[in-house]
């Protein structure tokens, strides 16, 4: 279980987050939407302390992360996959040392062991045969899916999607979806996802939240968060330019 | 006018910061490679792309510095039939100025561009997130075999500089020009000590360590934009160019 206690951001003038509380149900995918700049992917990186806050904290297993010595947090650190919105792979290395190195930086494993175990990744994700690319020669619908893969291969308790769509045209954003489904059913991840793919990203979801002004407005179960009588939530739902949250 | 204080002020006071962070990274650079896992491949990987990489260029402008020098150097001793001092003056130039400094220039401007602007692209591209997420250190895998690389490297291509550029001089002085080759190096051998051949290593080190510790935290603290790349590779060649001449200027100083 991952909880979000009273969380506070500020970048110089611009207070961002501004106490979020949230609590992210171990096993089950939750999505965060939000209006673009309503601090989703800030909120996304402080839940492995990739961002540290200003004020609150962020407790996995019940250890507030943002309290952590460097060693301790690595070791939680590896229980996090993350999925980057723009797939994050290293440009200096093939597809395959992508998804490679977090085994060899953390499993021992020999060599034979690793290549089975990148090859049987990438295969999943639709990539067999592809790893020899680097970054720059594949699309970016490939990159997502090398992304997964990476994030995936290490076997993570928790995964963090930031954005896994965008960009991508919607039969491919479907095709990351339905991966991303299907991998949750394999690997039975506790998954985050921060997205503005709204109503496809539900098809995916457990349970839904929605950030705005800084702080969560609603949170629940996907099919009562679509029916949510929050003025904000029917807004952003039916895509209205007319209500609480101001659009320009 | 209180505004004017406070500009002056707000100015000191993020310099200061500045400054402390930059010796925080150096220091967290030097903890880091202590630390296991020993990244001897990357290290190797980074000598290569310092080292090696850096060759051809280093070559290139020791062959016509020496040459320049010899020129220069002849003519001028002539004036007072001081011409078998050249291969002294050469040797001493070069040993202890020349050489490090320059060799310092090109690896600057060969290397030190790229590895700012590579840094700094996987910081605009989250790929520096992507390794802290992996709980991979960024600093132990990115920054100390850089610097590690170049103070290895340094010194090795400084030593390269000085042997071309000497023999550079010495086409001109002695084979163009007329010099004896024997006053050329027994001037050398008389004049030049040990003590400038440790002046010109340890100043090669020290230049190394200062590329290396510039162009990886510009690029590690670029901004997070397109232009960020450009701005973080622009600042870190001009600061270790300046840093070059400061920092020789006082090595020089020390060790005369």
């Amino acid at each position: 279980m991952i909880r979000v206690v009273d969380l506070y951001k500020t970048f110089g003038r611009q207070e961002v987050l501004k106490g979020v509380n949230l609590e992210l149900e171990t096993g089950k995918i939750t999505t965060i939407i939000g209006g673009s700049g309503s601090g989703k992917t800030v909120l996304l990186k402080h839940l492995n302390a990739l961002l540290l806050p200003d004020r609150g904290g962020i407790l996995v297993d019940g250890k507030d992360i943002t309290k952590l010595r460097q060693t301790e947090l690595n070791n939680i650190r590896r229980k996090f996959g993350v999925l980057f919105q723009g797939a994050a792979l290293l440009d200096s290395m093939t597809i395959f040392d992508n998804v490679a190195f977090p085994v060899r930086e953390h499993l021992r494993l020999n060599e034979a062991e690793v290549e089975k175990k990148v090859n049987d990744n990438l295969a999943q994700v639709g990539l067999a045969g592809m790893g020899y690319k680097f970054p720059a020669e594949v699309s970016g619908g490939m990159k997502k899916r090398a992304g997964l893969a990476r994030a995936l291969v290490t076997e993570p308790e928790i995964m963090l999607f930031d954005e896994p769509t965008t960009g991508l045209d919607p039969l491919l954003g479907k095709s990351i979806h339905q991966l991303i489904r299907q991998m949750h059913t394999q690997f039975k991840f506790t998954g985050v996802i921060v997205s503005h793919d709204i109503p496809e990203v539900f098809s995916i979801s457990d349970r839904v939240a929605m950030l705005a002004n800084g702080v969560i407005v609603e949170v629940g179960d996907t099919a009562a968060f679509t029916d949510s009588k929050n003025p904000v939530v029917r807004q952003f739902l039916q895509i209205d330019t007319e209500g609480p949250i101001a659009v320009l | 006018m209180f505004s004017w204080i406070g500009q002056i002020g707000r100015c000191t006071i993020e310099w200061t910061v500045g400054m402390g962070r930059t010796f925080l990274f150096l220091l967290s650079a030097f903890a880091w490679a202590f630390r296991p896992p020993t990244r001897l491949r990357l290290i190797v990987h980074h000598i290569r792309t310092i080292g090696v990489e850096s060759l051809s260029v280093v070559i290139l402008s020791g062959i016509f510095t020496g040459m320049v020098m010899g020129l220069q150097g002849y003519y001028s001793l002539r004036k007072f039939n001081a011409e078998n001092f050249l291969g002294s003056a050469v040797a001493l130039g070069i040993l202890r100025e020349l050489g490090p400094v320059l060799s310092a220039f090109m690896v600057t401007g060969r290397t030190g561009s790229a590895m700012a602007a590579e840094i700094s692209s996987m910081k605009v591209t989250e790929q520096i997130d992507a390794l802290y997420s992996m709980a991979i250190n960024p600093i132990q895998y990115l920054v100390s075999p850089r610097i590690i690389a170049g103070l290895i490297s340094m010194p090795l291509l400084t030593a390269i500089f000085d042997v071309v550029a000497i023999y550079g001089a010495f086409v001109v002085g002695v084979q163009l020009l007329g010099v004896s080759s024997g006053s050329y190096f027994a001037g050398m051998e008389l004049s030049v000590v040990f003590k400038d051949v440790l002046s010109g290593f340890l100043k090669s080190v020290s230049f190394g360590l200062i590329i290396t510790w510039i162009c990886c935290y510009k690029g590690f603290h670029a901004p997070p934009m397109a232009t960020g790349v450009g701005q973080a590779t622009t600042e870190s060649v001009v600061l270790c160019f300046v840093m070059i001449l400061v920092w020789n200027y006082f090595m020089t100083s020390i060790m005369l």
